[in-house]
């Protein structure tokens, strides 16, 4: 039983349908993402999953039981669209956000000097919103989202944005928040923090589920067999060495008498076989098996998407 | 502007009457040349106008000798006489005469109307003389006339007083109510737009249900409201204080000064039955003042707290909910037409309540909960029979309360729409949306 699950949620708006028959299985303390080109339909997912709007069919579960109104006490939103009152000061209003997530105001207190000294925001506290940066904004914005410790949190492109320091703080933070049990649902387009970060995903395109499941397994479905090898030594010795089931794509020259060589297994060609094919003629360096990076994933199953399926 | 809007306000109360008391210190010297039926001027023997016309306050009327035609330009031009007046024998002949007087400036309205009215008087009072009727008669013929309303109220016959002074207070009321609903509803729908383009409605409405926040927003606003309203009863409060010490005081020094001279039509002296007037207007503003003291504003201000509240309370609804269908402040436009007309209605009909307490008019629209707030402030300074005040809140009352609930309908779909065009039929089908 997953931690929680949107099945075969159905949506549409003014006559275009943005979400088709869309299902996803959310693991307890994952972190998941919502992969997706623009207006592929993940934010409409997402508000759906909040309860901001309800879907035209299917249903949301929480822990296996259906997903109700007061399980949103346990769940943290961070909108794409950074959301704060512009002319509240900053304390005020997290303090008045996190009593509405049923905190008092001790415990509240409490909970944001812990984070506003971790993020180094302690001298905000008496700013009013619009006098922040962007950047300053969304970390405010973030705090109110973790503040009460949510079993579920939800994030919208929660890297748009962000400068590479506050990007990495930001990945930190989730990585900490997964271990302290958290489980996580974000959006996004930077196929980098998914790389880092997902343990699970799913990619909507055009309103439909593409691509669902463990990151793994989907790098393992996509993968072209193709290893890396660096090495010194002769590289005609090398290119001999290498039998029928070794498809040598390119052979690169290094600096320093190295060289890096793209070795494509074809037919019963196996890795082992392989590495000891080379060790016989070169000196290896590096020896590694080439996984497809998210973004080239993403940009396939996109563009195989597109392609129109012929029905009979 | 808690603390600067009762000072002005304050002043606006303050400066017409002290205005009133003002004088323009310029003395304004006008010539009075007499010609006879050929027009030419008198010889001593054949004075008839002297005295005609009293001086007033800073108008001082000289009688002038021996003048020429040819002479007024030159007195205009040398001297610093403001007007000279030609008065010829031939005017008691006349039924519409013309009086000419010559001048550098357009004298005002008020110049006018004193001079020509001393005139009428003159002429009237000697036509009488002229066929022997004996000065005392013509006196005697005079009666000044003021109505005084007794009203019938429970526990017998009230003497009506101050009526002018209700009415400026009638007014003012409906006037406070009006700006005060269309104000902080407003403010209300600022409110909304505000929360709504800014998306904290996303991360608020996780917590917290719509119908919660609409009525925060306007319970909130209403309060704001209230604290305003006190700070300027106490500041206002607090000016009339201070200026009623002050014109009693100069009340009491003027009296002193007025006590010499008798009101008589043909006094040869300077003062005259204009200073009636002065005396009287001194009067209104005591009694109005006096007035203020009277049992009958605590029932008023306990009304306008009443109507305000509620008023507020039924408007500001309306405009959470058009706050909530649109994206922007300028989109609101195409939907303030139900909350403009109703109370633009009210600021017409109040014009006629006032001069109009009792009539079906002011009746109807006191009635009525979209125009009551303002009408019926206009009303009770007359003084509105129990059973009629007590159908007006009740009706008020429900009213508001059934515009929250059509309110929070729309409210609570269109916080969550955005770009969307939405009509008074959208407006509708969200009506019907179930929870």
């Amino acid at each position: 039983m997953s931690f929680f699950e949107a099945i075969s949620i159905d949506k549409t708006y003014g006559g275009q349908k943005a979400l088709n028959n869309v299902t996803i299985h959310v693991p307890e303390g994952s972190i998941y993402g919502l992969l997706g080109p623009n207006g592929a339909g993940k934010t409409t997912l997402i508000r759906i999953i909040n309860q901001i709007t309800a879907p035209d069919a299917g249903e949301l579960k929480l822990m296996g039981k259906k997903f109700a109104k007061e399980d949103l006490a346990m769940v943290g939103y961070l909108p794409e669209e950074r959301g704060l009152y512009k002319k509240m000061k900053v304390g005020e209003q997290v303090l008045y956000l996190a009593q509405l997530k049923g905190l008092g105001k001790k415990d509240a207190m409490t909970k944001l000097r812990y984070w506003f000294e971790k993020f180094e925001m302690v001298g905000w506290w008496d700013k009013k919103v619009e006098e922040l940066s962007k950047g300053m904004a969304q970390k405010v914005q973030f705090v109110v989202t973790v503040l009460h410790e949510p079993k579920l949190l939800i994030f919208d492109e929660p890297f748009s944005g962000f400068d590479p320091v506050n990007a990495n703080m930001l990945k930190q933070e989730v990585i900490e928040l997964k271990d302290k049990g958290a489980t996580i649902i974000f959006s996004t387009h930077d196929m980098a923090s998914v790389e880092e970060l997902c343990d699970y995903i799913t990619l909507i395109d055009k309103s439909k589920t593409i691509l669902e499941g463990n990151v793994h397994d989907i790098k393992q479905k996509f993968k072209s067999n193709s290893y890396l090898i660096e090495f010194e030594g002769n590289p005609e010795d090398f290119q001999n060495s290498m039998h029928d089931n070794f498809e040598i794509n390119s052979i690169t020259s290094l600096p320093y008498n190295q060289y890096s060589a793209l070795i494509k297994l074809s037919g019963k060609g196996k890795s082992n076989d392989l590495l000891r094919a080379a060790t016989g003629s070169v000196s290896i360096n590096t020896f590694r098996e080439l996984l497809p990076s998210m973004n080239e994933i993403f940009i396939r199953a996109i563009s195989e998407n597109s392609i129109p399926v012929t029905h009979e | 502007m808690a603390i600067l809007g009762p000072l002005l306000f304050g002043a606006c109360l303050v400066t017409p009457i002290w205005l009133t008391q003002v004088e323009d210190n310029d003395v304004k010297k006008i010539g009075i040349v007499e010609l006879d039926e050929f027009n030419k001027p008198v010889t001593d023997s054949l004075l008839f106008f002297k005295n005609i016309i009293p001086n007033k306050g800073n108008l001082q009327f000289t009688y002038l000798y021996n003048i020429e035609f040819r002479d007024i330009e030159r007195i205009l031009e040398n001297t610093n006489y403001f007007g000279i007046l030609v008065l010829s024998h031939n005017l008691i002949k006349q039924k519409d005469g013309v009086v000419d007087m010559y001048a550098r400036e357009q004298p005002s309205l008020g110049i006018e109307m004193h001079i020509t009215k001393s005139i009428q008087t003159f002429l009237f009072e000697n036509k009488l003389l002229m066929i022997k009727v004996p000065p005392q008669t013509i006196n005697a013929l005079q009666t000044n006339i003021s109505l005084k309303t007794i009203k019938l109220e429970k526990g017998g016959f009230k003497e009506q007083k101050l009526t002018g002074v209700k009415r400026i207070v009638a007014y003012i009321a409906g006037l406070l109510v009006y700006f005060f609903i269309f104000f902080f509803g407003a403010q209300v729908m600022r409110g909304v737009i505000e929360e709504k383009t800014n998306r904290i409605i996303e991360v608020i409405i996780t917590s917290v249900r719509p119908f919660q926040l609409m009525m925060g927003k306007i319970v909130g606003i209403a309060l704001l409201a209230l604290t305003q309203f006190l700070i300027w009863v106490l500041l206002t409060f607090g000016i009339y204080q201070y200026s009623s010490a002050y014109f009693i005081h100069k009340q009491v020094r003027e009296q002193s000064a007025q006590i010499e001279s008798p009101t008589n039509l043909f006094a040869t002296d300077q003062k005259t039955p204009v200073q009636k007037t002065d005396v009287k207007s001194d009067i209104e503003l005591s009694g109005f003042l006096s007035y203020v003291h009277d049992i009958n504003f605590l029932l008023i201000l306990g009304v306008f707290l009443f109507y305000f509240i509620g008023g507020y309370l039924l408007y500001g609804a309306m405009f959470a909910a058009i706050g909530s269908a649109v994206d922007s402040e300028t989109d609101t436009q195409q939907f303030m037409l139900p909350v403009t007309i109703p109370l633009i209605v009210s600021i017409i009909v109040m014009s006629n309540a006032i001069t109009n307490p009792a009539g079906i008019l002011a009746y109807w629209f006191s009635i009525i909960p979209f125009t009551s707030p303002v009408v019926m402030m206009a009303r009770i300074p007359f003084g509105v029979p129990a059973n009629e005040l007590i159908l007006s809140m009740i009706l008020l009352i429900a009213a508001f309360l059934i515009m929250t609930w059509l309110a929070g309908k729309i409210y609570r779909t269109g916080i969550l729409m955005y770009g969307k065009k939405v009509n008074y039929r959208e407006l509708l089908r969200w009506l019907k949306y179930k929870d």
